[in-house]
């Protein structure tokens, strides 16, 4: 079995790989054009911000190729709904695409979602015809609602965003599994490779994250890292697992054993 | 006229434009957005809208982020 022909799809584009990357702490943009390379990603996030009038014109723009990357505007930083469908639509302005990552945060501290905003986003974004990916929290009754309002996919957190702390619940995670039919993908929380290996074990449709690859001490090594994980990780999933034994099953014969 | 821009009040000629304004800025139309006193001027407009005087203006475009 390969992960040839395993694509999934999100609003109807194609996409092959399942790990999905974030744009932001790098130490320069080359760092982050090598470390997107060495990642194998097809969608990208990046934030929207004011454009900085009295600094270098450098943009992130100028080392990633457009056509290359399917780029997806978050609306980190915004904790209104009115804030992040007004950041929805400038990106959609800005870069001629309708998809965005939506999240609505709560609390500076723990960066978690404010769930009843981000419904209230959500719901309006979707009647304007956004593609929405919602980052929600890793409860199933969330993901429900944001599936009957229109989003593309659900992107329940595994642990607060930049924390490094792994999938925390995966329970909720299947539960949530079972429960839509819309791609899951996990978002925010995963610290290394065996956190994404886990995340795609578990059956979500891919990855996000950002920290886990831009703070590690070699980035570029990580992103191949977190590549071989996603990719191992579905192919795990799709093997399927041997049930947990509480006790051993001899892998040698015992016929044949010498007197 | 005095504008705000990006939260900056900066003085820019009477009759600039969204496009006047842009190039002035050295700014790519391509690669960003554009709103004037809370609506977002479509890429197709720069060029035919007129600012005005306490006009408050967001340029934004896409940085690194998560």
């Amino acid at each position: 079995m390969t992960t040839k022909n395993d694509t999934w799809t999100i609003a109807g584009r194609e996409f092959t790989s399942r790990l999905m990357v974030g744009t932001g702490k790098y130490a320069s943009f080359q760092q982050t054009a090598e470390a997107l390379e060495a990642s194998g990603a097809e969608i990208i996030t990046v934030a929207v911000r004011r454009i900085n009038l009295d600094r270098s014109k450098e943009s992130l723009l100028d080392y990633i190729d457009p056509g290359k990357y399917t780029l997806l505007p978050n609306t980190a930083g915004c904790y209104t709904a009115d804030d992040a469908v007004r950041t929805c639509r400038l990106a959609r302005e800005a870069g001629m695409s309708d998809f965005v990552k939506l999240e609505v945060l709560g609390d500076e501290k723990t960066l978690f979602p404010d769930n009843e905003e981000l419904l209230k986003a959500a719901r309006i974004l979707v009647k304007e015809g956004f593609t929405v990916l919602p980052y929600t929290s890793d409860d199933v009754i969330m993901c429900r609602k944001l599936e009957d309002i229109g989003c593309a996919a659900v992107m329940p957190l595994g642990a607060p965003i930049g924390s490094g702390l792994g999938i925390r619940n995966p329970y909720n995670i299947r539960i949530i599994l079972e429960s839509v039919r819309i791609p899951v993908i996990v978002d925010a929380g995963v610290g290394s490779a065996s956190d994404a290996a886990i995340a795609m074990e578990l059956g979500c449709d891919g990855v996000l994250m950002n920290t886990a690859i831009a703070g590690a001490q070699d980035p570029i090594a990580m992103a191949r890292a977190m590549r071989l994980a996603v990719e191992a990780g579905r192919l795990s999933y799709k093997a399927g697992r041997i049930p947990r034994k509480l006790y051993a099953n001899a892998s040698s014969p015992l016929d044949g054993m010498i007197a | 006229m005095h504008i705000t821009l990006n939260g900056e009040a900066i003085d820019i000629a009477l009759g600039s434009t969204v496009a006047g304004l842009l190039e002035h800025l050295q700014l790519q139309r391509d690669r960003v957005a554009v709103e004037v006193n809370l609506d977002i001027v479509p890429k197709a407009a720069y060029d035919g809208h007129g600012l005005s005087d306490g006009d408050r203006i967001e340029i934004v475009h896409f940085v690194g982020g998560g």
